[in-house]
């Protein structure tokens, strides 16, 4: 008697487990079949940024461009938002980027370069441990403070030994967007001559080559398109970076090549307009977008650029 | 006839070749330690200035117009109601996006759009999205310059570091691992719950927290969107106003070529804010160390 109780129990639970488990089961196959579309969902609102980015720069353009020609704005060398008599050309804008992106190349490349070689063919695995690090450090440290750097350390030094600078100018954000890229040059670089396999750098060396030599004939034509796309990537970092220029080289938006004065990057200008009480609707307003636009398709086509090179002209060893 | 061999000169071309590449090996190392004298010089200035500043008033304070006896608390607060908004948004986003692009997407159109996408938005300069943030964030859903619109902007700057490293900390994962899973009777889903994610948790870590330094760490959107830096209130929600560190220093460096004070409690911001990026950084490592197998 007590012993058939117990059985019909036990079939009871086994017939609801099996429906609990059916049940369970197409449960879990509504999830499997939903998994996917979710993420799918997530992975789509990157692209939906870009969109986001492209089409809120496009229409206020436009609506920028309705009110300024793009002749006048692209070749025009005066630019005066703020006047009675408004005039909105780019041209001291591109000229102060430029400029400042060279100074910082020209620190950056050389520097970063030489920094690369060393960590990739010279250093021991132990100056290597000890070094890279601190160049993440470098990588690492926010822009804001590499600004305040410029401004109130490297202007007053160079000001001992150039008195006419000014207390805003574009060599010191220069000098120190340079020293800020140096990390990220170095680091492509190195990646891209540590690709280059150890039978040629040891083929090179039997043969009786000095390491420099292995270097310079062997290793740098071999990594070449990885060395010049991180170059390219410098550049477009350069261009569109925006604190150090915002706090250091000041508002100035004259169109002159002197770097010892105050200059207006891109950027600096979108910081200028949008961090000061411009009314939505106006003009300058609408100029913040057509400058972010021209920022926007520049490094967009460096950074296409950058990956072009590296992909098309890689050696395939 | 017989060819002659000039030792001499041999001997002084090999010698001018081995003293060049020595020469310039010392160039090239002296190039190398030349960010870490920068790096030298800069935490030098930093905490010779900062340091005497920051006391317990400076870190609880208030604002106030009297630099003597500003405080650098909602600050503080801003930066953490930050990541409170970027750690969750950026987690769900960037690990949805990297578990669809490497274990869902079939290897087609779309994944190379979505792809090629990722790669193009890690280029855009910081103030761009600074701009989308203020038009679509302030001014469309009319939040305006709030803890959500700035953490939703930052998110969406830092989204790309956290796919891309995500992406690979899956990829690292063994194939045998999710075969025996399947093999045993997981679901797909399942196998990525249980097997995959567990075993990429540390790399999504690492990248997440590299993506959050990043985030606190930037100021160029946060202009752009209409952060003040003078703010009495606190902030002590999403839809709260405020303003983050990074603010605190260019607003302060900005004021010190008024009074020079400013200078050294811009300083002194600087220490209290790369102690928090070192904080980070340092658990990113840790975490790196520590948890990361090798397969």
């Amino acid at each position: 008697m007590v012993e058939n109780n117990k059985e019909s129990t036990s079939t009871v639970r086994v017939k609801s487990m099996i429906e609990q488990n059916r049940q369970k089961q197409s449960f879990r196959a509504v999830g499997e079949k939903a998994v996917p579309t979710v993420l799918l969902v997530i992975a789509l609102i990157s692209i939906l940024t870009t969109i986001g980015i492209v089409f809120v720069l496009i229409t206020e353009t436009f609506e920028f461009f309705n009110r300024v020609s793009l002749v006048e704005f692209f070749t025009g060398t005066v630019l005066r938002p703020l006047s009675q008599d408004p005039k909105f050309g780019i041209l001291p804008l591109i000229n102060g980027t430029i400029i400042s992106s060279v100074i910082a190349m020209l620190v950056a490349g050389p520097i970063g370069m030489m920094t690369a070689i060393y960590l990739s063919e010279y250093a021991s695995d132990k100056a290597r441990r000890v070094l890279k690090p601190v160049l993440e450090l470098l990588a690492g440290i926010p822009t804001v403070v590499y600004g305040f750097f410029a401004f109130t350390f490297v202007t007053p030094f160079l000001r001992q030994f150039i008195p006419e600078m000014g207390a805003t100018n574009i060599l010191a954000p220069g000098l120190v967007m340079g020293v800020m890229i140096i990390p990220m040059i170095a680091s492509l670089s190195e990646d891209a001559m540590n690709s280059v396999p150890n039978d040629m750098r040891e083929g090179a060396l039997a043969l009786g080559s000095t390491k420099l030599e292995v270097t310079f004939k062997v290793i740098i034509p071999a990594a070449f398109s990885g060395i010049v796309a991180a170059f390219v990537l410098g550049i477009s970092r350069a261009v569109g970076e925006t604190m150090i220029v915002a706090i250091a080289s000041g508002s100035s938006k004259n169109f002159i090549f002197d770097v010892t004065q105050s200059m207006q990057t891109m950027t600096a200008y979108v910081v200028e307009v949008a961090g000061g009480d411009t009314s939505p609707g106006s003009t300058i307003y609408y100029s913040l977008y057509a400058v972010a636009m021209t920022l926007f398709i520049f490094t967009l086509l460096m950074n296409i650029l950058a990956r072009y090179i590296a992909r098309r002209f890689r050696e395939e060893y | 006839m017989t060819t002659h061999i000039h030792s001499e000169r041999v001997r002084n071309r090999m010698k001018r070749r081995v003293a060049l590449n020595k020469g310039l090996s010392g160039v090239f190392l002296l190039a190398t330690t030349f960010g870490v004298f920068v790096l030298g010089v800069l935490f030098y200035q930093i905490l010779t200035e900062g340091i005497p500043y920051i006391n317990l008033d400076f870190l609880t304070g208030k604002l106030s117009t009297m630099p003597e006896r500003a405080g650098i608390m909602g600050a503080i607060l801003g930066t953490l109601w930050l990541m409170a908004v970027v750690i969750p948004v950026t987690i769900v986003l960037g690990v949805g996006t990297a578990i669809y692009n490497e274990l869902y997407a079939k290897q087609g159109k779309l994944q190379k759009i979505i792809q090629t996408n990722i790669s193009n938005l890690s280029g855009v300069p910081s103030i761009v999205y600074g701009i989308l943030g203020m038009t679509i964030f302030a001014s469309l859903l009319n939040l305006g310059s709030v803890v959500l619109a700035g953490g939703l902007t930052m998110s969406l700057l830092v989204l790309p570091i956290v796919i891309v490293s995500s992406q690979e900390a899956l990829r690292a994962v063994p194939g045998y691992l999710s075969e025996a899973s399947i093999g045993l009777g997981a679901t797909k889903w399942q196998t990525i719950k249980n097997i995959i994610l567990p075993a990429a948790l540390p790399g999504i870590l690492t990248g997440a927290i590299l993506a959050l330094s990043r985030a606190i760490g930037e100021t160029a959107p946060l202009v752009v969107l209409g952060v003040p830096a003078l703010l009495l209130p606190f902030p002590g929600g999403l839809f709260d106003r405020f303003t983050v560190l990074p603010m605190q220093i260019y607003y302060w460096t900005l004021d010190a070529s008024l009074v020079e004070e400013y200078q050294f409690l811009a300083s002194a911001t600087i220490i209290v804010l790369l102690a928090m990026l070192f904080i980070l950084n340092g658990t990113a490592i840790v975490i790196r160390n520590k948890f990361q197998r090798r397969y």
